[in-house]
């Protein structure tokens, strides 16, 4: 009984430790692993070959981006089975106040959903793109558009194109069906084709698979969805004459995506043990496999 | 017979009736409770949006932007269409139900109505997702055919690909069906055939019998089974959902439109903030009609009860 109380307590106070250590940028120490009994701080190639069997401790503190809260939760779960002495503690306050945070000492790590800024970069902040974001603009399979300008994809969302008679189609109604507001997808088509609080939907639905079945069902409809949900029922539009394809989309021609970015001040291999483990787990199969779960797409 | 004399066992009675009274009393108050609390946490969570932005801009706001950066929280038109979808529904489903029951107990033959019966019970057993899918399969694509035939050439109308007002009701007023038919069919049930006889003694067709007499006569059943219609109609989410476009707009016929329901439904997922507090002021007012709607029910079995009595 005894034993057990005191380990509880040396315990205790380990969490504590990392708990702190987010904010005041200690180091990660051996010494509150020893109640494990661990074997603490391995060489990185090594943890790189079988993450799990090593213990690296210490903590990441993550910060930025909203749009990137999915992720960030669902790695962390999964990072924190592969690695249960390291806390992962992560904030969503937007991308611009998450790399303000990076910049000034508070964070590991600053989530950006967007490429990182000239000026940031010259703050010191190191661009590291751990997933992409594509949305894929679709239509039913009898549609004959099959490419848009960026122009006139805002203009059917905002509701000064209501045919496609005049988009080059048929002489039809064009039902605008997206996301519910608060949505994510909903958040990055609208920023990204720069028509925030300006689209008149004529179904907000709150699914992928409902956007899918509806414009699947619908003829004359048009809607948007992540890019790996595409199949077979719908035709995916090209933009500006790109077509919505992973290799388009990492060489940056397809203008509806995004990076997730997870900035560090410098390069990975200045950053502590913990920083470095959390950046080997996301480009090990694990990793990659959340990435993918999510619907986004590994960067080359 | 020996045991009779004994104490004991009657003694055990004693405690086993006093274990099941404390059983059921216990029961008892944990639907007290429950209904207590659930009214407690509604208004706890959905005074303090209607505090932070105002009676008359949340209730009566027609814009609903809830993410924009300056965001708007009109619920208005998501009240209207709760409402004007409940009562068009009800419009709808009423006098089909009634005339269901009206043919079920007073014309049809036992044969008819055991063929009827059974169906009827199985549209209440059905789940409303699948009035749902069946709704945005079968019935959304016909709405838009109709809806492209009435609207061909207009400017100004947004096409919602049949998924509307007028496809909601639909769904609504064939799921009240069953809850009308049934309480309709019991308190015609219930008429005394005295009644029926007399009018017909008197001189009176069936026809004249039964809406002369037998349908007033059952009038407090019936209502019963109107406002319990219009509880269902009022609370249904999941097969509107699907059918009704989800858009937040005027309630017209082919508009795209949101219920209180569905607006908990669809937002509630990534809602933050003010808009999370918001959601919880549509349920909180939700939960108010329904209330009313309840209230409304109890009265007229009072009433019912007196003028049996």
């Amino acid at each position: 009984m005894n034993t057990k109380k005191i380990l509880a307590a040396i315990l205790s106070v380990a969490a504590l430790l990392t708990m702190t250590a987010c904010g005041a940028k200690t180091e990660p120490t051996a010494t509150t692993a020893a109640p494990a009994a661990a074997v603490t701080t391995a060489p990185t190639e090594a943890a790189a070959e079988a993450p799990a069997a090593k213990k690296v401790t210490g903590s990441v503190c993550l910060a930025g981006s909203t749009s990137m809260q999915k992720l960030c939760e669902a790695m962390m779960e999964s990072f924190e089975e592969a690695y249960p002495d390291i806390t992962v503690t992560a904030e969503y306050t937007g991308s611009g106040a998450g790399l303000e945070a990076l910049a000034g000492g508070k964070t590991d790590i600053g989530n950006s959903s967007r490429s990182l800024k000239d000026g940031e970069k010259e703050a010191g902040a190191v661009e590291n793109v751990v997933a992409i974001d594509g949305i894929a603009v679709i239509t039913d399979k009898a549609n004959p558009v099959t490419d848009l300008t960026s122009e006139q994809l805002a203009d059917v969302y905002t509701g000064k194109i209501t045919n496609w008679k005049d988009l080059g189609g048929e002489d039809a109604a064009i039902v605008v069906i997206g996301r519910e507001a608060g949505s994510g997808t909903r958040g990055a088509f609208e920023e990204l084709m720069k028509i925030e609080d300006q689209c008149v939907y004529a179904q907000e639905l709150d699914s992928t698979g409902g956007v899918l079945a509806k414009v699947a069902a619908t003829p004359g409809s048009i809607g948007y969805v992540s890019l790996d949900v595409v199949d077979g029922t719908v035709a995916a539009i090209a933009l500006n004459g790109v077509a919505p394809t992973e290799e388009n989309i990492v060489a940056g021609s397809y203008k509806l995506s995004r990076p997730f970015v997870m900035a560090t001040k410098g390069t990975i291999e200045e950053q502590n043990e913990a920083v470095k483990t959390w950046f080997q787990y996301i480009a090990s199969d694990e990793g990659k496999a959340v990435i993918q779960g999510l619907g986004l797409i590994l960067p080359q | 017979m020996n045991h009779r004399t004994e104490g004991k066992p009657g003694h055990r009675h004693n405690t086993a009736e006093a274990v099941a009274r404390a059983l059921l009393f216990i029961c008892a108050v944990a639907a007290i409770f429950a209904v207590c609390a659930i009214t407690f946490y509604m208004f706890a969570k959905g005074l303090p949006a209607l505090g932070k932005i105002g009676v008359k801009d949340l209730l009566f706001g027609t814009i609903w932007k809830p993410t924009a950066s300056e965001p708007r929280f009109g619920i208005a038109y998501i009240i209207l269409s709760s409402l004007v979808g409940t009562a068009l529904s009800v419009a709808l489903g009423v006098p089909l139900g009634l005339f269901t029951a009206v043919f079920l107990t007073e014309v049809s033959g036992k044969k008819t109505a055991a063929l009827v019966e059974p169906a009827v019970e199985l549209l209440a057993a059905i789940p409303s997702v699948i009035y749902g899918l069946v709704g945005m399969m079968v019935l959304n694509p016909a709405m838009y055919r109709l809806e492209k035939l009435i609207f061909a050439g207009s400017q100004t109308h947004q096409f919602t690909g049949g998924a509307n007002l007028l496809s909601a009701v639909v769904v609504l007023a064939i799921m009240i069906l069953p809850t009308v038919i049934s309480v309709s069919a019991s308190s015609l049930r219930a008429v005394p055939d005295s009644l029926r006889a007399a009018s017909l003694a008197l001189g009176a067709s069936k026809m004249q019998t039964i809406f002369k007499v037998t349908v007033p006569a059952a009038r407090s059943g019936i209502l019963t089974g109107v406002v319990l219609g219009i509880g269902r109609a009022l609370g249904e989410a999941m097969a509107i959902n699907m059918v009704a476009g989800g858009s937040v707009n005027l309630p017209l016929p082919f508009h795209s439109v949101r219920f209180l329901t569905t607006q908990l439904v669809s937002e509630m997922g990534y809602a933050e903030g003010t808009h999370r507090q918001v959601l919880f002021t549509v349920g909180l007012v939700l939960y108010l009609f329904i209330l009313a709607v309840n209230l409304i029910l109890l009265k007229m079995r009072r009433k019912g009860e007196k003028g049996n009595g």
